[in-house]
């Protein structure tokens, strides 16, 4: 029985080596400076991926500045003031939002936002990924939050400080790097997200110049050469691949890293 | 009542501040501040008061989704009616919109996800919480959670360029002729289809279903095992102990996946073949409710077109809320039950 499980084990960590060695191969073949400061170019021509960096990082920039305090702000309340029948409804919520597929996200951020706006914009694809973002965030605050001692708070309390001072002058400072880890996790599973942009940050072949005109990000950059039918193309989807697998990897390993040392 | 539970709240927190003056004709905003800070302090009030927005944004945000996708699919919903649901015809054409063949896809590709990643997640969970010493086991751990991290738009990238053609070359003639009898196993062979589709959505699963298992498994009291192992239990029938123990949270990891199965949208659609066509046989190309928003939403010009489409955006939305919300139930009482136990 210990051979079928460990099989079972060594097949889902063989599929994982796999896809990585195959990102690896053929993405480093095209992987040049010029490829990753170009913008795109018709086939036959090069080009790069310059401008979906830019675009991704932008992305992921306004996706943090809305979906980081608000997540924070609502993971304090659940942890903090999280007893009565509300709490335990937003606390259910938050877990069945992780579980929207996103695509249903980008459709509601397009109906809210881009219809009333009639254009596609990098806000409405900012705004599509921070809703992705609050619930993981939040959950991991209030858990991270959870684990601060509770001998801390009612030393804070009794040296006279107010609630809110308690709170985010003692309790999140503690709390610090665990929720900080959270939020890199939500920023590396979010920076891989596909559908919610397509109709809402939709792409671009273009440098941005300001965040209410489309703008293009690696993973739909990636999407559209991996559809099409030219295999350079092809080649420089595996190369971006490779660009955002390195960011989302090194994002991962260093959580690790940094949890490992607290928990040990 | 409230004169008791003032003093319980201020010998949890001995605030020195004056307390609130309690008077019988405080206004609107008297009351509203006093609920916000029973220890008089404005700072408190203010905190307490922005923290309770964001969860309230939360609440909002949820409810403004239900309300914006069906106030934009009301044309196609009054158009078509629950015909919409049960009529397999997609014409952006002629104008005749039905989901039937999208739901039909959804479900068979989640269900082949299902069937072939729940064996292979509880082996993991089963060999990293009952058998692999911990200097394995954590690595292990972390090296499948991974595969949860790797985009979805990568899998399908990976899913064109390496698992169809593999699939193609490797495993679909051999289940056409070892099994070709079935209908399951008919038609050409082309790599792309509901069983590619089934399987790299099997892959992305998986870790998400074995991390579940492992934590209901941890959560199996350690006396269980003790008492079985006492008893003369082999480990084998130790562990299928442990697993009957931890059945309920196992069947809401299973769903789970389930959810996350329905909703996948990037690399379904760049290797289920996207044809809105219903056939029993696994290797025919097939289309999902989440893919054909991705594909057809930006070429949507006719506004039945789009809100046909929102339509399917709100069935996805019910289907994996309802989902999501049995499965949390399942795991929830299983994790929090036994947590009670020991």
């Amino acid at each position: 029985m210990t051979t079928l499980t460990a099989l079972c084990t060594f097949v889902a960590v063989g599929i994982l080596v796999v896809i990585l060695s195959y990102i690896a191969m053929r993405g480093i073949g095209a992987l040049n400076l010029r490829f990753l400061v170009d913008t795109p170019r018709p086939v036959g021509e090069g080009g790069g991926i310059g401008n979906a960096i830019v675009g991704s990082g932008l992305l992921l920039l306004l996706s943090c500045a809305v979906g980081i305090p608000v997540g924070l702000a609502c993971g304090i309340y659940l942890s903090e003031f999280g007893g009565g029948w509300f709490a335990s409804a937003v606390r259910f919520l938050i877990d069945t939002l992780t579980g929207i597929p996103s695509i249903v996200t980008g459709v509601f951020v397009y109906a809210v936002i881009v219809l009333r706006m009639k254009h596609f914009s990098a806000f409405s694809g900012g705004i599509a990924l921070a809703l992705i973002m609050i619930p993981i965030v939040a959950r991991t605050t209030e858990e991270m939050i959870k684990l601060v001692p509770h001998s801390l708070r009612e030393g804070a309390l009794a040296l006279g400080a107010p609630q809110w001072r308690v709170t985010l002058g003692v309790v999140l400072p503690a709390a610090a790097s665990g929720i900080a880890t959270g939020a890199m996790l939500a920023i590396a599973r979010v920076s891989g997200e596909t559908a919610p942009l397509l109709f809402t940050a939709f792409g671009s072949r273009f440098f941005p110049r300001n965040l209410n005109e489309p703008i293009a990000s690696l993973t739909v950059q990636i999407y559209n050469y991996a559809i099409s039918p030219y295999d350079e193309w092809h080649t420089q989807a595996w190369a971006a691949t490779l660009v955002l697998m390195a960011l989302i990897l090194s994002i991962n390993i260093a959580v690790r890293f940094l949890t490992r040392n607290r928990f040990s | 009542m409230s004169q008791e539970t003032k003093i319980g709240r201020s010998s949890l927190s001995p605030h020195p501040g004056p307390l609130p003056k309690r008077e019988g004709n405080e206004g609107l905003i008297g009351q509203l501040y006093r609920r916000l800070s029973p220890t008089g302090n404005t700072g408190d009030a203010i905190f307490r008061a922005t923290v309770f927005a964001a969860a309230l944004l939360v609440l909002a945000v949820v409810l403004a989704m239900i309300v914006a996708l069906a106030s934009h699919s009301m044309l196609s919903i009054r158009q078509f009616g629950f015909g919409f649901l049960t009529s397999r015809e997609w014409d952006p054409v002629k104008g005749q919109f039905g989901a039937l063949a999208f739901i039909y896809g959804t479900i068979a590709s989640s269900l082949i996800a299902v069937l072939i990643s729940v064996p292979l997640s509880l082996g993991i969970a089963i060999f990293l919480v009952e058998q692999a010493p911990s200097y394995l086991a954590r690595p292990i751990t972390f090296l499948v959670e991974l595969l949860a991290a790797i985009p979805s738009v990568v899998y399908g990238l990976w899913g064109i360029f390496v698992l169809a053609p593999f699939l193609r070359v490797h495993v679909e003639p051999h289940l056409a002729r070892w099994f070709g009898w079935l209908p399951f196993f008919q038609g050409p062979i082309t790599g792309i289809g509901l069983l590619t589709g089934g399987v790299i959505l099997a892959i992305m699963i998986t870790p998400i279903i074995s991390a579940v298992v492992r934590d209901v498994l941890a959560a199996v009291p350690n006396t269980q095992r003790e008492a079985a192992l006492a008893l003369g239990a082999t480990k084998c029938e130790t562990t299928l102990i442990v697993l009957v123990n931890g059945a309920p949270g196992i069947a809401g990891a299973v769903i789970l996946g389930l959810g996350r199965a329905i909703g996948e949208t990037m690399a379904v659609t760049m290797v289920i073949g996207n044809r809105a066509e219903i056939s029993l046989s696994l290797f025919q190309p097939s289309y999902t409710l989440a893919s054909v928003i991705a594909n057809e939403f930006t070429e949507a010009t006719a506004n039945i077109y789009l809100s046909s489409l929102i339509e399917l955006g709100l069935i996805l939305f019910f289907v994996t809320f309802v989902v999501n919300a049995i499965a949390r139930l399942l795991v929830w009482r299983v994790t929090r039950s036994t947590a009670g136990a020991i």
